[in-house]
């Protein structure tokens, strides 16, 4: 048993999990603790093993070794059916011979509640999800995200301890998923459920969650918030399959309290911060992890101590609209990622691929990892 | 709106079996309602429907055939009786075919082709052949009664005969149009979404409960095709109560056969014929719209 003193009871704690197909390794070892009323995200690429995750929290799968608690209790013997936790499936999964209304009320039905309490309760939580006169529409008449919807307010009008949503807006075009993602975060608010979102799109997964585990090939990389995610990537891989994000590889020259010197091929040496969390010695291999908007890019830079300075030219240029990707050429053929904000007046260009530029960078602007 | 190409292959694709039957269904019952209005001839056959009297032209119609249809409640018994032995077919059918179908629609992919292949396998010796084999097995003598009758002697009850009854029409008739309630089920749960089962299960339902709420309304426009296909043929079926049923188990279709062959009364056999054909209509139509609103949302999209 963990001290009581650290964080509250956990609603869900996944302890040393593991889920073997045949041969294949889905889940190695996963322990996870989700807190009450936290907006929880399982975020890797596909076959990492978040879906196979979630079918174990869920009861359609059953753990090789480990074990799953709710609210402290184990879960294994419990089916499906007797788990207070729902889930918001992919496809939706409505019910087509029944109407919106019969959809809500199924899981009160599979109870014994009072048919007018039942009625009270599905036009409730149709006014939050905010389609109260879609009542008695059949699922094949509602567009997408209606769909969506009624299926997040049929999996949580019986206010579950859990719900678990399995990639619940890719099949939404991005105009729509960016309202639904807006929508989830207010009603998880509204309600207090504790969310556990299955997504491979890291941006929608950074948008949502309180806190993100990152999955990779059965295992977990890093779990945090997304700030913490984001900026300070516990190893390359989380690095890499969050944002856009030059990976450096390097050799750490010498070692200081709080800033190391380390030398990065064709290069050359420069300092950066430490890592609290990493014990660099003299010799050893790391990579410094620089995100393309944190390097200033211009045709003149003035720096100051605390910045390094290189020469360049423009290889390559994405132009997005807000802003434009600039792929930098350094000496040696080192190819950077610069990010600048169109902010310019009407359509000024600013560099065209071939001229000539500096970038600079702070030392605390890259973040060191293993 | 189609374009006038698209409207042309269209009606020259409906030309063929609009044809076909207009010329073998809608005029030969017309010929038939016709025919229910006149007098048999003498030797058969239908009598002339006028004659013309010193150069007066006079039709020779009556009514009389369709009295007779309410004079006794033979008729109109046998047809109660017929529809009885045709619902119970049906719904025995429906029993049995159930859990076969939703078993095969389960089955891998691998071992459905061969599961269907044998639920036609029947289909591949001749209709009557399968009828006097029953024949065989329904016999006094047979193996099945014999059996039977140990059990009931033994029990000191009264030997039990199978043949010659109502009961062996209707094991026959569920024996031979099974199949026909197999393969439309087969074909509408092998289509449902399994995903829905799971869902249903999240949300709290127990297995009897996934069946009962999902699966089994989901089936319903199956059921409905399938009872189409048992009860129509049932009902009108001759071949069967003939061989199996003796005088106890005769159906409807027997005394139209007997009305045209035996009796040689055309037009009386014209009226239970048609009587048979309004009631069957009626029936399809019903069963087109119970089998319609569940069918509109069982499409997948």
């Amino acid at each position: 048993m963990q001290t009581a003193t650290e964080a509250p009871q956990a609603v869900l704690e996944i302890i040393d999990v593991s889920r073997r197909f045949g041969d294949f390794v889905a889940l190695d070892k996963v322990s996870l603790n989700i807190q009450a009323g936290e907006f929880f995200t399982l975020l890797g690429p596909s076959g990492c093993g978040k879906t196979t995750l979630l079918r174990l929290i869920a009861g359609f799968d059953q753990v090789d070794e480990g074990e799953i608690l709710l609210d402290g209790k184990p879960l294994t013997a419990l089916n499906p059916e007797q788990r207070p936790i729902h889930t918001v499936f992919q496809s939706y999964a409505l019910f087509p011979h029944m109407t919106v209304a019969e959809n809500i009320a199924f899981p009160l039905r599979m109870t014994k509640i009072a048919k007018p309490v039942i009625d009270l309760m599905v036009r409730e939580i149709l006014e939050d999800v905010r389609l109260p006169d879609k009542a008695k529409h059949y699922p094949d008449e509602l567009s997408g995200g209606q769909k969506q919807r009624i299926a997040i307010a049929r999996a949580l009008v019986n206010r579950p301890r859990l719900l678990l949503l399995d990639e619940p807006l890719s099949a939404l075009d991005a105009k729509l998923r960016e309202q639904m993602q807006i929508e989830l975060i207010n009603l998880q608010k509204e309600i207090g459920i504790t969310f556990v979102y299955v997504t491979h799109d890291q941006g929608e997964a950074l948008a949502l969650s309180h806190r993100i585990a990152v999955m990779n090939k059965g295992t977990i990389s890093q779990i945090d918030e997304p700030s913490v995610l984001y900026s300070c990537p516990d190893n390359r891989f989380v690095a890499d399959f969050i944002g856009q994000c030059n990976l450096l590889d390097a050799t750490v020259v010498s070692v200081a309290e709080k800033q190391l010197r380390i030398a990065i091929a064709g290069l050359g040496e420069l300092d950066v911060c430490a890592n609290p969390e990493i014990d660099f010695a003299v010799g050893d291999t790391c990579a410094l992890t620089l995100r393309p908007e944190k390097i200033r890019l211009a045709a003149q830079l003035d720096i100051t101590d605390d910045e390094v300075l290189f020469s360049g030219k423009v290889h390559d240029m994405l132009y997005l609209g807000d802003v434009t990707v600039y792929i930098i050429e350094l000496a040696n053929g080192v190819l950077i990622e610069a990010m600048l904000a169109n902010d310019a007046p009407g359509r000024t260009r600013l560099f065209d691929t071939g001229d000539a530029v500096k970038i600079a960078w702070h030392t605390d602007a890259g973040h060191l990892v293993a | 709106m189609p374009n006038r190409a698209e409207r042309l292959s269209r009606i020259l694709l409906s030309l063929p079996p609009g044809l076909y039957l207009l010329l073998l269904f809608a005029v030969p019952s017309l010929m038939m309602l016709f025919a229910s209005f006149r007098f048999s001839g003498e030797y058969g056959g239908l009598a002339p429907w006028y004659y013309i009297e010193d150069g007066q032209f006079t039709l020779d119609l009556t009514l009389e055939n369709w009295q007779r249809l309410f004079e006794s409640d033979i008729y109109l018994g046998l047809l109660l009786k017929s529809l009885a032995y045709a619902l119970a077919t049906t719904l025995i059918c429906v029993i049995m075919a159930y859990p076969l179908a939703l078993m095969i629609a389960r089955s891998k992919k691998r071992h459905r082709d061969l599961l269907l292949l044998l639920v036609i396998l029947p289909f591949w010796s001749n209709f009557l052949v399968r009828i006097y084999a029953w024949m065989i097995i329904f016999s006094p003598q047979g193996a099945l009664t014999a059996a039977l009758n140990v059990v009931t002697s033994s029990l000191g009850l009264e030997p039990i005969t199978l043949m010659f009854s109502g009961t062996a029409v209707i094991i026959c008739l569920v024996y031979v149009h099974l199949p026909f309630m197999i393969l439309p089920l087969y074909a509408n749960l092998e289509k449902h979404d399994h995903r829905l089962l799971d869902a249903a299960q999240d949300l709290g339902a127990n297995r009897f409960q996934c069946f009962w709420l999902i699966t089994w309304p989901l089936s319903l426009p199956g059921i409905y095709a399938g009872a189409v296909l048992v009860f129509i043929p049932s009902l009108g079926i001759f071949a069967i109560p003939d061989l199996l049923g003796g005088t106890n188990g005769i159906m409807i279709g027997n005394v139209i056969k007997q009305q045209f062959v035996e009796s040689r009364d055309w037009p009386f056999g014209s009226v239970l014929s048609l009587v048979l054909t309004a009631i069957t209509l009626v029936l399809v139509l019903l069963a087109a719209k119970l089998g319609s609103p569940a069918g509109e949302n069982n499409g997948k999209k």
